[in-house]
């Protein structure tokens, strides 16, 4: 038998707090403001692939549904090309409400498994602590080992173009001054109130 | 005309075209880049995923040592680096909290930060302080009969540009004709080409790129003009994967840097143009007049 699936959400289902937390944070302020008319969802060029609308997001959180969108694909298919933050009529600043939710979907580890999209956001994040600057081909190789390795032997054709053209680069980028920027990033660690980073 | 220049990590990997072509232009019309002194990645839209205040501190480091090296304004080519350097001036100007958090860790490095760094693309600066008028009389060699789609990317004008418009900009537009192009009509100038996205669901990346390609191959198009490094890669690299799941898009996409540097009389190799997948046919001769 089809297990029976219920469709609609219980006030129970709310994470007290979140709306407010997620408003707490710079930029995210005028969320308050929503007037659900959808110019986001109608802007949105990815919104086609979404399981919740950005319009339906927006009133997902501010309504506290926390665990909804934090589980989301939305967010991660977020590409940040700021099309909804510069037409939305209360200058809502979406794009940046979308960022907030990443940052505490990857802390608390619920992004969707099968999205690498998480998994690049992390080891980006450590190389340029490491190194202070990205080598692409590198990373691209470590996504490709940790999130499918299958895919290296789907994108060979990629990859020998990249060599053929001179653009696969194997020696790692790096600054000098590697120690001053590690002092900086953990100095920004302990910071008041803000969370720390999940890596 | 001297600027500091922040390359960003693109410029020396896969988008490495784009310097090679950029740096001979700009040298041609009297505009020194001075690479910042021990630049670090700005954090792009990966960083800000995953850590907001240490995104911060990330792109703040490189205006901080820029407003301390100068010279003062700094010119960034890449679409994200321009965006996330912007964003972050703009974040420490509009909110105290982000402001002490990132002063607190320039100050681990002898640095500050006062806000006076303007962020500047090339394409601001060829329009704007260099002038189309300078431009055109370095031109040796008109893009005659060359159609061209520009196209622009999303975040070099939006949210935070001020040189043009978020939706329907036109300073390409008008470079590209300052070349002798024949600039068309190309209303998806500004539509996301997908971004990372095409590596990581590729379902979605790709068609949004695919998009793209199929509009300007529609429309004529000989060759796409871009500005930024990701942009450049996901229209060029992927047109196999997209012609095996959605039948025909092929077209070459350069850098406006690449084109200017045809039409000054440089030649392809001094430009970087052989790191196309999809090469551009080499311009006519030019008939003796």
């Amino acid at each position: 038998m089809t297990p029976i699936k219920r469709t609609i959400k219980y006030e129970a289902d709310r994470v007290r707090g979140f709306a407010k937390e997620i408003m707490s944070v710079s930029g995210c302020e005028q969320l308050q403001s929503c007037i659900q008319c959808g110019t986001c969802s109608g802007t949105c060029p990815l919104s086609i692939y979404m399981d919740f609308s950005p319009r339906q997001v927006m009133a997902l959180v501010r309504a506290d549904f926390k665990n909804e969108v934090l589980r989301s694909q939305t967010v991660w298919l977020c590409s940040s090309c700021y099309a909804c933050t510069v037409e939305c009529p209360r200058q809502i600043r979406i794009t940046d409400i979308m960022y907030a939710l990443k940052q505490r979907a990857i802390k608390e580890g619920v992004y969707p498994k099968r999205f690498p999209i998480p998994v690049l956001a992390k080891e980006f994040a450590a190389m340029v602590r490491r190194k202070g600057r990205i080598t692409e081909t590198l990373l691209v190789l470590k996504l490709f080992l940790k999130a499918n390795w299958r895919a290296v032997l789907g994108s060979w054709r990629l990859g020998l173009g990249l060599i053929r053209t001179g653009r696969f680069v194997l020696r790692h980028e790096r600054i000098e001054r590697q120690a001053e920027l590690a002092a900086m990033l953990a100095a920004a660690d302990n910071n008041n109130g803000q969370p720390k980073e999940a890596a | 005309m001297k600027y500091s220049y922040f390359p960003g990590c693109s410029l020396k990997g896969l988008g490495r075209a784009y310097e090679e072509s950029l740096l001979p232009v700009m040298r041609q019309l009297g505009v020194e880049l001075v690479e910042l002194e021990d630049w670090n990645c700005c954090g792009a839209t990966a960083y800000m995923s995953v850590d907001e205040q240490k995104a911060s501190v990330l792109a703040a480091r490189n205006l901080a040592i820029a407003e301390k090296t100068g010279p003062q304004d700094l010119v960034t080519p890449c679409n994200a680096c321009y965006l996330v350097l912007n964003k972050t001036k703009h974040n420490i100007a509009d909110f105290p909290d982000i402001n002490q958090g990132v002063q607190r860790a320039l100050r681990k490095a002898n640095l500050t930060y006062s806000g006076n760094t303007p962020v500047r693309h090339p394409l601001d600066v060829l329009v704007n302080d260099v002038g189309l008028d300078v431009i055109k009389e370095k031109v040796v060699r008109p893009l005659k009969g060359l159609k061209v789609a520009p196209y622009y990317g999303c975040q070099v004008v939006r949210p935070y540009a001020t040189f043009d418009d978020a939706w329907n900009p036109t300073t390409m537009d008008r470079l590209l004709a300052t070349l002798g192009a024949e600039v068309l009509h190309f209303p998806l100038k500004t539509k996301c080409c997908g971004g990372s996205l095409t590596g990581t669901i590729p379902e979605a990346g790709l068609r949004l790129t695919y998009i793209l390609l199929k509009e300007a191959v529609r429309r004529g198009a000989d060759v796409i003009a871009t500005i930024c490094p990701l942009c450049q890669f996901n229209l060029d690299a992927y047109q196999d994967q997209i012609e095996r799941r959605w039948g025909p898009a092929r077209i070459p996409t350069v850098y406006l840097t690449q084109l200017m540097g045809l039409a000054f009389g440089l030649s392809p190799a001094q430009l970087g143009l052989k790191r196309n997948f999809v090469p551009m046919k080499p311009l006519a001769e030019p008939t003796p007049a």
